[in-house]
């Protein structure tokens, strides 16, 4: 029997509010399924399953606010047999010895338990042959569309505007709560599921960023990368694409932090109980800023293993469903080292406050024309990024630190290689 | 100037008329036909104008005036049977599927039968569990027939006429519910085929597919639908066997969604076969489940109330229609 409790999503997080459950008991679960929706400061929040099984018995309510690690359902592993059915399952002894007389030699084989039933097929999401077809040919996953169709089942209409990134949930911000709002679960349930409630989310940010400048002792470190060749890269394989699907330069700062960190490894973790612990994988947050003000830094899995255009779809998904809500737990709680990428509007350089328990956190400025002197000794105009990294002085020293930085230079003048 | 009103009853006399004076092969047959002008009125009139030689009132058995009909057609004469009402038709299931059916099959193609069998079908009129059943299912299950469902004016007026030049067995369904349907024949239609399923009403959200008697609901609860946002596509199958595949899938296709609109009992029925083709053809292009309106699975009742409760009804195909539509609702 497991216990699926309140996930922490995030060193700072204390509590979290059950806002939905999306099982009921009897439903089979898988690992990574998405069971119920908490409110965290943070905004709702998908929260998966770590378990495997049928669910036993919700133990939460609805509106319910209770600390992380507090159990929230009972999980029956497969093949497990149901609590209840439990001490009907074996024969009672006693019967042994009264159908002995008669029916010696059947004994044995009466008094075997049963073997287990098979697990019940899981039941996903409904979906429409023609909805799962074109959430294929769209790349959306299923998981996290709501099914608008009979019985709830998802439809066509249902993957296009899960698509068109959101279009179709409405992104009504999150009302600050005007007055005294009674903590009952029907205030909960009437306020929008998804969405992030500014207040909720600057007193999230105040805390972990407190954290971070009074425990980690910062060093930084910068350089300037020349862009040209990247661009040119990206300009190359952009002709090839449709507008929806270009590369962005944003990716490119992303594969080429990834593959850094595969060469220097230190920088990729966390630091707990006076120690560093190395990250399970290269699972790089992105700091996203979100209209409302405030920001969020969800993961994205195993940068360093994927291929470019499966990284920009990832990272286009992602800052939509930030923006619009649906974010997981296992993509807030992932993250073993954060980027913050000022984008074409930013400021030139940026010295990044480390987000616990990662050690270390980089930076890119924006991408701009300025003087260089090219290889020839000759001045010219070139595109240039800066590069900042904020490292854990606890963790690392800042010779590593620049190993790290000038790998992230060398990969992006050899973008072929990303 | 307008064209003058007519029936479909008076298209199916004119259908018949026009196949008497186009060829003397032609003739037709059946209980009441002659003296009585049928039990549907349909052939009033012909008996004084075309003599008992060619419009025969019959004996009281079908199994015996069918297989005349089959042996007449065989000699070489070109037939119009009419059975009073497609129950009765059950004591000439012999002749239709043994002999009608069969024999340009077993003869290796010697003999051709350019036979047409016409009858009623279908409740609505209170006629009770023995006159108003629609089993034209059963006989579109039969290879070597061909079975038409004329629903409009048009058809009731023109598909005889390439009925009678089939040189297999044709069978005519007359719903009795479309007899006294009024309107004006269009007079740019002069023929039709009888290979195609017609789209009687385009629509982009739902194919509603249908026949016979049940077209005129089915277009009123499309017109419903419609003051509802939602756009049916109505088909009009008109020919039950072999069926029109290739108008329902391509509807499908785009519309994602279907309803089968059948008056005919669910189980094994010519919804089923629909809905079958469908899923072994198009299962990927489905959003939504296939759903039927049928009978309810009755003998049908001869209480009006209960009648009307048993048979499709262009609220139920409206309901149908939105649980795939309007989930909610």
């Amino acid at each position: 029997m497991g216990l699926f409790r309140m996930p922490s999503l995030g060193a700072d997080m204390e509590a979290g509010t059950l806002v939905e459950w999306l099982v009921k008991p009897g439903d089979s679960v898988k690992r990574g399924q998405v069971v119920a929706v908490v409110e965290t400061q943070k905004g709702a929040i998908e929260v998966e399953c770590f378990e495997e099984g049928t669910v036993e018995e919700l133990l939460l309510a609805p509106g319910q606010k209770v600390p992380v690690e507090t159990p929230m359902a009972r999980i029956r592993a497969p093949g497990e047999v149901p609590a209840a059915a439990a001490p009907a399952a074996p024969p009672p002894p006693a019967a042994a010895p009264a159908a002995a007389p008669r029916e010696a030699p059947s004994v044995a084989k009466a008094a075997a338990p049963p073997p287990p039933p098979p697990p019940a097929p899981t039941a996903g999401p409904k979906v429409s042959p023609a909805a799962r077809r074109r959430a294929l040919e769209l790349g959306v996953p299923l998981d996290r569309i709501h099914g608008t169709g009979p019985d709830g089942a998802i439809t066509v209409a249902d993957v296009e505007a899960a698509a068109r990134g959101a279009a179709a949930e409405a992104p009504t911000p999150a009302p600050a709560p005007a007055g005294p709002v009674s903590p009952k679960a029907e205030a909960v349930r009437a306020a929008p599921r998804r969405g992030f409630d500014p207040v909720e989310m600057r007193k999230a940010i105040a805390a972990a960023m407190s954290r971070s400048k009074r425990e980690i002792p910062h060093y930084y470190l910068a350089t300037t990368v020349e862009m040209a060749r990247a661009l040119a890269f990206l300009e190359a394989v952009n002709r090839e694409r449709p507008p929806p699907e270009r590369l962005l330069p944003a990716v490119l700062l992303l594969k080429a932090t990834a593959l850094a960190l595969r060469e220097v490894p230190e920088l990729n973790g966390f630091w707990v109980e006076g120690g560093f612990r190395p990250g399970p994988g290269i699972h790089l947050g992105w700091a996203i800023s979100l209209r409302g003000g405030g920001l969020v830094a969800p993961a994205i899995h195993d940068v360093d293993a994927r291929p470019l255009p499966e990284l920009m779809a990832a990272l286009r998904d992602l800052v939509g469903r930030a923006r619009n809500g649906g974010l997981k737990s296992s993509e807030l709680a992932d993250a073993t080292l954060t980027i913050t990428s000022l984008g074409e509007r930013g400021a030139e350089a940026v010295l990044p406050v480390i987000y616990p328990p990662q050690v270390a956190m980089v930076g890119f400025g924006a991408i701009v024309r300025r003087p260089w002197v090219d290889d020839e000794g000759g001045l010219v105009a070139r595109p240039v990024v800066q590069v900042s990294l904020a490292a854990d002085h606890r963790a690392s020293d800042g010779h590593l630190g620049s190993r790290f930085l000038a790998a992230i230079a060398d990969h992006l003048q050899r973008p072929e290689s990303l | 100037m307008s064209a003058p009103t007519t029936t479909y009853r008076e298209c199916c006399k004119q259908a018949i008329r026009a196949a008497l004076l186009a060829d003397p092969r032609v003739f037709l047959m059946g209980e009441d036909v002659g003296r009585y002008g049928g039990c549907y009125a349909v052939s009033k009139g012909l008996l004084d104008e075309f003599g008992p030689e060619r419009i025969r009132d019959t004996p009281l058995s079908e199994s015996a005036f069918v297989g005349a009909g089959i042996g007449a057609a065989i000699a070489g004469m070109r037939p119009i049977v009419e059975i009073m009402t497609v129950n009765f038709s059950l004591l000439a299931l012999d002749q239709i599927l043994n002999n009608a059916a069969t024999i340009p099959h077993m003869s290796g193609g010697q003999f051709a039968i350019p036979l047409v069998i016409r009858m009623a079908t279908g409740g609505g009129r209170q006629l009770a569990a023995q006159h108003s059943h629609s089993l034209e299912g059963w006989y579109a299950h039969i290879p070597g027939l061909k079975i038409l469902a004329p629903a409009t004016l048009e058809d009731a007026r023109y598909m005889l006429a390439p009925a009678l030049l089939d040189p297999n067995p044709v069978l005519i369904f007359e719903h009795i519910m479309l007899y006294n349907l009024e309107g004006v024949l269009d007079p740019a239609v002069t023929s039709v085929d009888i290979e195609h399923a017609a789209i009687r009403r385009p629509g982009r959200d739902v194919t509603l597919v249908t026949y016979g008697g049940s077209l005129p609901e089915t277009l009123a609860a499309a017109e419903t639908l419609a003051r509802e946002g939602i756009e049916a596509e109505v088909i009009d199958l008109r020919v039950l066997r072999p069926l029109d595949e290739a108008t329902i899938l391509e509807s499908v296709r785009r519309t994602r969604r279907c309803v089968i609109v059948d008056e005919g009992w669910r189980s094994g029925s010519l919804s089923a076969e629909i809905g079958m083709r469908i899923a072994e053809q198009a299962f990927y292009e489905l959003d939504a489940p296939l759903r039927r309106v049928c009978s309810a699975e009755v003998p049908m009742p001869y209480a009006g109330h209960l009648e009307r409760a048993a048979l499709p009804n262009r609220e139920r195909i409206a309901a149908a229609v939105r649980t795939l539509l309007r989930p909610g609702s």
